[in-house]
């Protein structure tokens, strides 16, 4: 089919992008504002979520989408695949030596050791946090983030000034999330341009020594894990924003 | 391609707005979005940096103004008209055309079930080729520079650290390189390494002495240093 996809193709993508398909998807006001002098499909839903809708049902007729399959989807990221699986690695390795040794060798492995795997989790590196080492991941390019075992990003992880900054200001990032880092501590920023996802081992808090895993894990919160806060003892009693 | 998506080392973006209690989806339209391009996906009609490069392509205007899933409907549209499974009038009226083919017997028998899902959630669809015949130029300690290129289709090699010295830190084996991937030009899969920038060698004698950036850059996007 595009098999050898020239500059031309591409152009035409793009301007069919601007003033074809993306007729039915860009908001009326941006036509508005922005194309003057298009268009004529005033009677397509202007509303993403008529637009979605619109879309769905002409996929479920064409036979091309089942939608039992995508209710079972977003069940599936709504309650079950969210940073709870996450603390869950990060507990154990609290509490067990061994288990973090191999988690920091072979992410992925260690991961799977507890049942979490699948889609934008295939390869983990998983680094450490330390009293003078701190890891921050980013995806400057799009929103790369390791689903299995955090779940789906949160809007600031893939919004512009999260990606534009990052990497170039990870420290001034890290202040506005409320953590202030001392000079001496060396800031190690995760850049996800691969197929490579990487998970944040937070330091365990001090105070914590009698604590069971299950009451470690209800300590650590995904912001901890993409290393934009620390793990505190007398944070909520799970991680923010994902399922319970 | 220099789009609006590279957007490591900007200014200007405004503060981060972190929300306390987010949802996973703030609107159910937004699951749904989700949903249909993991169902989508599956077809094999496209692959994931064909995907990615999908929303490269948005205006920048719109890029930036679309949210994020508005993004992904904008381009999953995009995607289906391109390689065929809908007609641009089909997306306009919303109602199957009478004459346009419905699934065809292959298509229908890959589309994705409910059953299915749970085991496609935990599968491992991996883009590791390590069986592929490739040559690694590079290991681990050896210093590198990222190229200056500017490719016009899809790349993984941001613009902030082209042209930067580096030092390989890990080699994490041979992956599909996604500049040919995304264009439908073959998996061609390269070494995939870890590559530290110095973030003073990035961004000048202003930042951190002892900070780092780490990409996981591609074999031909680097030069011996």
């Amino acid at each position: 089919m595009a098999n050898d996809q020239t500059p031309e193709d591409r152009r035409g993508f793009l301007k069919r992008v601007a003033t074809g398909a993306m007729a039915a998807t860009v908001p009326p006001t941006m036509h508005a504002q922005d194309h003057p002098h298009d268009h004529e499909h005033q009677d397509v839903p202007s509303d993403p979520a008529l637009r979605t809708k619109a879309l769905e049902s002409l996929l479920v007729e064409k036979g091309l989408v089942d939608p039992a399959a995508l209710d079972a989807l977003v069940d599936a990221y709504e309650t079950k695949i969210g940073p709870r699986n996450g603390a869950r690695v990060v507990a154990r390795a609290w509490v067990d030596a061994a288990y973090k040794q191999r988690l920091l060798h072979d992410g992925g492995a260690a991961i799977g050791e507890l049942g979490f795997r699948g889609a934008q989790g295939e390869h983990m590196v998983v680094v450490e946090n330390g009293p003078k080492v701190h890891n921050l991941v980013v995806c400057t390019l799009c929103s790369c983030y390791p689903w299995p075992v955090l779940g789906l990003p949160p809007v600031w992880y893939k919004s512009a000034p999260y990606r534009s900054r990052a990497v170039i200001d990870p420290r001034g990032v890290l202040r506005e999330f409320g953590l202030e880092l001392p000079s001496d501590v060396e800031v190690r920023v995760w850049d996800s341009t691969a197929e490579i996802r990487y998970l944040v081992l937070p330091e365990r808090p001090a105070g914590t020594e009698r604590m069971t895993e299950e009451e470690l894990a209800a300590l650590v919160t995904r912001d901890a894990m993409v290393g934009v806060a620390k793990v505190r003892v007398g944070e909520a009693a799970r991680p923010r924003g994902g399922p319970a | 391609m220099n789009g609006i998506h590279d957007m490591g080392g900007m200014h200007g973006m405004g503060p981060i707005r972190h929300e306390e209690n987010e949802p996973v989806f703030h609107e159910a339209w937004e699951g749904r979005v989700y949903a249909m391009n993991r169902a989508l996906g599956v077809l094999g009609k496209w692959n994931l940096d064909a995907s990615r490069h999908g929303l490269e392509l948005l205006p920048p205007a719109e890029y930036l103004r679309m949210s994020y899933y508005e993004r992904w409907l904008a381009r999953n549209t995009e995607l289906l008209v391109q390689q065929g499974l809908v007609t641009r009038e089909e997306m306009e009226t919303g109602k199957p055309a009478p004459e346009s083919p419905k699934a065809s017997p292959v298509l229908k028998a890959a589309v994705l079930t409910a059953a299915a899902v749970p085991a496609m959630a935990s599968s491992r669809g991996s883009y590791m080729r390590p069986d592929a015949e490739a040559k690694a130029r590079f290991k681990v300690g050896q210093h590198v520079r990222a190229r200056n290129m500017n490719p016009v289709g899809h790349t993984r090699l941001p613009r902030y650290a082209r042209g930067k010295r580096g030092v390989i830190v890990r080699h994490h084996g041979i992956f599909v390189f996604p500049d040919t991937n995304a264009l439908f030009q073959g998996e061609q899969p390269q070494h995939l390494y870890s590559v530290r920038f110095v973030a003073r060698e990035l961004w000048g004698d202003g930042a951190p002495p002892h900070d780092s950036v780490h990409l996981d850059l591609w074999d031909s996007y680097l030069e011996h240093s």
